[in-house]
C-alpha cells in the first residue's frame, strides 16, 4: 500500500456536493440554470472518477488512491479522513456516478415542482455515496452511510406518492436502527483496538469469538435492513412504490448495495469467524429471499412493486455469493450488484415512462402498448429478459457464478438459487406480456407516444451498459480479481483468533 | 493548594453586578421608547463580561474567597459559553418581548441575575457558594416567567417551577446538611480530602448522597424528578423558555461535576452515584422519548426531548472518568446549541398575538422559506444524532465514554431509545417539507436575529464536519480542572 498525493477520490465525492449546493443556491428561481448547472455538475463528477478506471493497478492486493488526513484530533477521538479503493469499490463509484448522470437526465422535465432541490438532493446523495465507498475509516464510512438517508428520506416524502410520508419515515426509522447498533459495535471496536478508527487496524485485530458474534450480528443488522434480506426488507416495497422514479432508480441502483458493500467491507474482514459461524444462516435468509420473495413478485399488479420484489430477489443472489466464501461466490455477488444496479435501474426508469403518460402503476390498466410505443417497447424487453438472467446480457454473469459457486459447497443451495430462473422469468415476461401486448386495453393506451430523445439516451445508455457487461464481463472480473482474494484473506476463519495467541 | 488573596477568578462577577445595578437604576429613567438603550448596554455588559473571563489567566486552579469560590479552565470555558448563550437568548427574543410588553428593564436585569447565578454556581468550590448560586438563578426564573403576570398560564407554570423548585432545594440543603456532619466541613476539595481519609461516617455519606442526587434531578429535570419540565417549558413565554432551557444546562453540568466529582469523587461514593445515575438516565431516555411523541405542542414536545437529552448528559457523566466528563460537557454544549435555534424558530415564526408552538405551525415552511426550513432542517437531523450534524458526534463521544466504562448494555439501551427519539423529530421535518401551509404570512426577521440563527442553523453542519475544535476543548477544559490532575 502507497500513499500517493492524489486528490481523485476527494472529488469524486466532493464534486457532486457542491454542485448540489450551487444548484441549492440558485434555487427554484432560474430553473433552466438550476437544471444545467445539475446536469454539468454530475457530469463533472463522472468525469473526475473516470481516470480511475485507467490508472487503476489491477495487480495490486491492498487500497490505491490513498488519501490520509487527520480530521477529528482529540484525546477521546482520533479520527481521520482517510480515503482509497478496492476494484470493488471502483465499479461501485463508476456505477453510482453513471447513474447520477441518468436520473438527472431522466428528471428533465418530469419535475416540475420545487426542481433545484430535487436535482440537488441526487448530486449531494451521489457524492455521499461515493464517500462510503472510498472511506477506509469506520467513523468516516457511518458517517456517509447514515448521511444518505437525509436526502433520500426528503426525495421519498417531498416528490413521492401519495402515501409517501409513511414510506419515507418506514425507510428512515428502519435503516436508522440497523446502523445505530453497527454503531456501537463500531465504538466497541474503537475502544478494543486502542483508539483507532481505521478498518485497516480493524482487519488485523484479534478477537474472541463471542465478540466477534455480537459484532457480527450488530452489523447483520445493520447491512441486512439496507440490502434488504428476508426478513427485514418490508420498507422496500413502500420506499419504492412511493419514491418518484429517479428515487427508486438511485435506491435500488445504488442504495441497496451499500448493504452488500458493508458485508464485504467490514463483516467478513473484521469477524472472519464469526461470518463462517452464521454464513449457514445468512445463506438460508439468501434462498428465502430468492424463492419466496420470487414468488411474492409474481402476484404483485403493481408494476413497481414488482421490479421492487424482484430486487429484494436478486439481491439475495448477492449474499449467497458473499456467505459462500469463494472467489467465484463474491465476485458473483459483486458482479451482480453492478449488474442489478443497471438493470433494476432500467426496469424503474422504464415504469417511470409509462407512469409519465398514464399515471398508473397497475398493471391491469396497460395492455398492448407495444402498438403504440415500439421503440419502447424493445428496450423494456431487453432488460426484461436481463432481468430473467437471459444469457447475454449482464444479468446472467452474476447469477451463473453464484450459482456454479454454490453448487461446490452444497448441490441443494445451487438448486434452490436456480428456481430464479424459472421465477425470474415468470414474473418479469408475464408482466411485460400483460402491458405491453394483445391488443390495445383503453383510451389511455390508444393516446400513448413513443418515447423522445431524452428519454431514448437515458435507456440506450443503460441497454448498452447491460449488453456490454453480459457479452464482455472479463474487464470487470479483472478489477475485481486481487480486491476479491485479498477480502478472502482477510476472512480466512481462524486468522483472528491466531492473532490473539 | 494556594489561596490568592486577590479577587482574580470573580472579576467578572463583580464587574456583571455593578453592571446590573448601573442598568437598574439607569432603565429607572428611560421612556418606554427609548427602552433600546437597556438592551444595548446589556448586550454590551455581556460584551464587557466575555472580555474580561476570555483575559483571565486559567492556567491553574485559582481560589478566592477563602476557597469558596474557584477560577479555572472549565468554569472559563462554561462561562464563555453562558455569556455567548445569554447574548443568543437576548437577540432572539428581542421582537418576541416587544410584541408582548416584556420589553422592560426587568427583563434584562433578570437575566443578567440569572446569569451571576449560573456564574456563581460553576465556580462555587463550596456547597454554600453553589447554593447561593442556584437560588439566584432560580429565583430570576420564577420571576421572567410571571412577568406576564396577566397570563394565567404563565402564572400557573411560574408557581409550579417555584414550589417544585423549593422542594429540590431543601432536598439538596438536607443532604448538604448531612454532609457537613459527616465531614465537618462545606467546601468541596477539602470534603474530598476528609472523605479519602477514611474518618467519616459512610452510612452518612451514602444516605446524604441520595438527597444530593435527587435534588440535582429535580433540577435538571431527569425522571422522575421531571414532572415540571413539561408545563413550564409550555406555560413560560417563549423567551424566557429559552433562556430555562439553554444556559442553566451548562451551570448545571458545572453543578454536578463540582458537588459528584471534586466533592463526592471517593471511589466508593462514585459507585453509588453511578447507580443513582444509570437509573435516571435510562428512565430519562424511556419517558422523554416515548412521551414527547404523543404531544402536539412543539414546545411540549421539546421539553420532553430535553428531558432525553438529559438522560444522555447523564449517561456522560455516569462514566465516571475524565473522558465521559469531558463528552458530557460536549454533550451539553452541543445541545444547548440545539435548543438555542430550534427555540429561536418558534420565536421567528410567532408574531404579536401569535405563538407558533404548536407543531402544525410548521407545516409547509419550505415553501414559505426554504433557508429557514433548511435551518430546522440541520437541527432537528442534529436533535436526532444523525450524521453529519453535530448531535451525531454529542451522542457519538458519549456512547464511547459509556461503552469504555463497561455498561456496553447501557449503550445498547441508549441507542433504541434515540432511534424512537428520531421519530417525532422527523415529524417536524415531515411537516415542514411534506406538507402544504396553512399559515402564509410572510417571515420577516430583525436583521440581527436572520443571521445568529443562520449561523446557529449552519452551525450545527460545519461542527458535525470539523467537531475536533469544540471536542478538544471541552477535553481541555476538563482534563485541567476539578483536582483531576493528581
Amino acid at each position: 500500500m502507497e500513499t500517493t498525493g492524489s486528490m481523485i477520490l476527494s472529488l469524486v465525492i466532493w464534486v457532486p456536493i457542491v454542485a448540489g449546493l450551487a444548484v441549492l443556491a440558485i434555487g427554484d428561481r432560474n430553473v433552466r440554470i438550476a437544471r444545467w448547472v445539475a446536469l454539468i455538475g454530475a457530469l463533472a463528477g463522472l468525469a473526475v472518477a473516470l481516470p480511475l478506471w485507467p490508472q487503476f493497478d489491477r495487480a495490486a492486493s491492498g487500497f490505491q488512491f490513498i488519501e490520509l488526513v487527520p480530521w477529528i484530533a482529540g484525546e477521546i477521538f482520533t479520527v481521520n479522513y482517510h480515503l482509497g479503493i478496492d476494484g470493488m469499490s471502483l465499479l461501485l463509484i463508476l456505477l453510482n456516478c453513471i447513474t447520477t448522470v441518468l436520473v438527472i437526465v431522466a428528471g428533465w422535465e418530469v419535475i416540475q415542482q420545487r426542481v433545484a432541490q430535487y436535482l440537488a438532493a441526487f448530486l449531494i446523495l451521489s457524492g455521499l455515496m461515493n464517500g462510503v465507498f472510498c472511506a477506509l475509516d469506520a467513523l468516516l464510512f457511518y458517517v456517509f452511510f447514515e448521511a444518505t438517508l437525509i436526502p433520500m428520506f426528503v426525495i421519498i416524502g417531498v416528490w413521492g406518492g401519495p402515501n409517501r410520508v409513511y414510506a419515507a419515515v418506514k425507510f428512515f426509522l428502519y435503516t436508522l436502527m440497523g446502523s445505530l447498533l453497527s454503531l456501537v459495535a463500531l465504538i466497541y471496536l474503537f475502544n478494543v483496538s486502542n483508539g483507532s478508527f481505521s478498518l485497516l487496524d480493524f482487519y488485523e485485530l484479534p478477537l474472541s469469538l463471542e465478540a466477534q458474534n455480537l459484532i457480527f450480528i450488530a452489523f447483520l443488522v445493520a447491512f441486512a435492513v439496507k440490502v434488504p434480506m428476508w426478513p427485514v426488507h418490508t420498507w422496500l416495497p413502500d420506499a419504492h412504490v412511493e419514491a418518484p422514479t429517479g428515487g427508486s432508480v438511485v435506491l435500488a441502483a445504488i442504495m441497496l448495495k451499500l448493504g452488500g458493500y458493508g458485508f464485504l467491507r467490514l463483516s467478513l474482514p473484521i469477524v472472519p469467524d464469526a461470518s463462517e459461524y452464521f454464513a449457514g444462516f445468512v445463506i438460508a435468509l439468501s434462498l428465502i429471499a430468492v424463492v419466496y420473495i420470487g414468488l411474492v413478485a409474481l402476484v404483485q399488479s403493481d408494476m413497481k412493486k414488482l421490479i421492487a420484489y424482484s430486487s429484494i430477489s436478486h439481491m439475495g443472489f448477492v449474499t449467497l455469493g458473499i456467505f459462500i466464501f469463494t472467489p467465484q461466490g463474491i465476485e458473483g455477488g459483486i458482479l451482480q450488484m453492478i449488474s442489478h444496479g443497471f438493470i433494476s435501474g432500467a426496469l424503474f426508469l422504464c415504469v417511470g415512462v409509462m407512469y409519465d403518460r398514464v399515471h398508473s402503476r397497475q398493471i391491469a390498466d396497460y395492455g398492448g402498448v407495444v402498438n403504440k410505443m415500439p421503440v419502447f417497447a424493445a428496450l423494456f424487453m431487453l432488460f426484461a429478459m436481463a432481468n430473467s438472467g437471459l444469457p447475454g446480457t449482464s444479468g446472467f454473469v452474476g447469477e451463473w457464478l453464484v450459482i456454479l459457486a454454490a453448487t461446490k459447497v452444497n448441490f441443494w443451495y445451487a438448486a434452490l438459487a436456480a428456481t430464479t430462473l424459472i421465477f425470474g422469468a415468470a414474473y418479469t415476461l408475464w408482466m411485460y406480456k400483460r402491458v405491453m401486448f394483445g391488443a390495445v386495453a383503453n383510451p389511455h393506451v390508444e393516446q400513448l407516444t413513443d418515447i423522445g430523445m431524452r428519454e431514448a439516451f437515458v435507456l440506450v445508455v443503460l441497454a448498452l451498459a447491460v449488453l456490454g457487461i453480459g457479452l464482455y464481463p472479463a474487464p470487470l472480473g479483472e478489477v475485481l480479481h486481487a480486491s476479491v482474494n485479498e477480502i478472502l484473506r482477510l476472512a480466512a476463519p481462524g486468522r483472528k483468533l491466531l492473532i490473539g495467541m | 493548594m494556594e489561596y490568592i488573596t486577590p479577587l482574580a477568578p470573580a472579576y467578572a462577577e463583580i464587574f456583571l453586578l455593578c453592571m446590573i445595578c448601573v442598568i437598574l437604576l439607569l432603565d429607572l429613567f428611560l421612556a418606554d421608547a427609548r427602552r433600546g438603550i437597556t438592551y444595548g448596554l446589556t448586550l454590551l455588559t455581556l460584551l464587557g463580561c466575555f472580555v474580561i473571563t476570555g483575559f483571565s489567566d486559567p492556567g491553574t486552579e485559582q481560589y478566592t474567597f477563602s476557597g469558596m469560590f474557584v477560577g479555572d479552565l472549565m468554569a472559563n470555558v462554561l462561562k464563555l459559553g453562558i455569556y455567548i448563550v445569554v447574548s443568543i437568548v437576548l437577540v432572539y427574543s428581542q421582537s418576541y418581548i416587544r410584541a408582548r410588553d416584556m420589553f422592560r428593564g426587568e427583563f434584562f436585569a433578570l437575566s443578567l441575575f440569572a446569569m451571576l447565578g449560573m456564574m456563581v454556581m460553576v465556580s462555587a468550590n463550596h456547597l454554600l457558594t453553589l447554593y447561593l448560586g442556584l437560588e439566584l438563578l432560580s429565583l430570576s426564573l420564577y420571576a421572567m416567567i410571571a412577568l406576564q403576570r396577566d397570563s394565567a398560564v404563565a402564572t400557573e407554570a411560574a408557581m409550579k417551577y417555584f414550589v417544585l423548585g423549593a422542594i429540590a432545594s431543601g432536598m439538596l440543603l438536607y443532604g448538604m446538611s448531612m454532609l457537613y456532619g459527616a465531614t465537618g466541613t462545606l467546601e468541596l476539595t477539602r470534603m474530598a480530602e476528609v472523605i479519602d481519609s477514611g474518618t467519616s461516617n459512610s452510612a452518612i455519606l451514602v444516605f446524604a448522597l441520595v438527597f444530593i442526587v435527587a435534588g440535582l434531578g429535580f433540577k435538571l429535570g431527569a425522571v422522575p424528578f421531571h414532572m415540571w419540565v413539561p408545563d413550564v417549558y409550555h406555560g413560560a413565554p417563549t423567551a424566557v423558555t429559552l433562556l430555562i432551557g439553554s444556559a442553566p444546562k451548562l451551570a448545571a453540568f458545572a453543578f454536578i461535576m463540582r458537588i459528584l466529582v471534586s466533592g463526592l469523587g471517593a471511589d466508593y461514593l462514585v459507585e453509588q452515584w453511578q447507580w443513582m445515575l444509570i437509573i435516571m438516565a435510562v428512565l430519562s431516555l424511556a419517558i422523554g422519548n416515548v412521551v414527547a411523541i404523543a404531544q402536539t405542542n412543539l414546545k411540549r414536545m421539546l421539553a420532553y426531548s430535553t428531558i432525553s437529552h438529559m438522560g444522555f448528559l447523564l449517561l456522560g457523566i455516569l462514566s465516571g472518568n475524565p473522558e465521559g466528563y469531558a463528552s458530557a460537557m460536549f454533550y451539553v454544549a452541543v445541545y444547548v446549541l440545539m435548543n438555542l435555534g430550534t427555540f429561536g424558530m418558534i420565536l421567528l415564526l410567532s408574531r404579536a398575538g401569535f405563538e407558533a408552538d404548536n407543531l402544525d405551525d410548521f407545516k409547509g415552511l419550505n415553501q414559505r422559506s426554504p433557508w429557514y426550513a433548511a435551518v430546522m432542517l440541520m437541527l432537528m437531523f442534529s436533535m436526532a444524532g444523525a450524521p453529519p450534524m453535530v448531535g451525531f458526534y454529542a451522542k457519538l463521544s458519549v456512547l464511547s465514554a459509556v461503552i469504555d466504562a463497561g455498561y456496553l448494555w447501557l449503550a445498547v439501551v441508549a441507542v433504541l431509545f434515540s432511534l424512537i427519539g428520531a421519530f417525532y423529530y422527523l415529524r417536524i421535518i415531515k411537516l415542514m417539507y411534506f406538507d402544504n401551509p396553512v399559515d402564509r404570512s410572510p417571515i420577516t426577521p430583525r436583521t440581527g436575529m436572520s443571521w445568529v440563527l443562520s449561523l446557529n442553523g449552519i452551525a450545527m453542519l460545519i461542527l458535525g464536519i470539523l467537531p475536533g475544535g469544540l471536542m478538544t476543548l471541552c477535553e481541555n477544559s476538563i482534563a485541567r480542572s476539578l483536582m483531576l490532575q493528581q
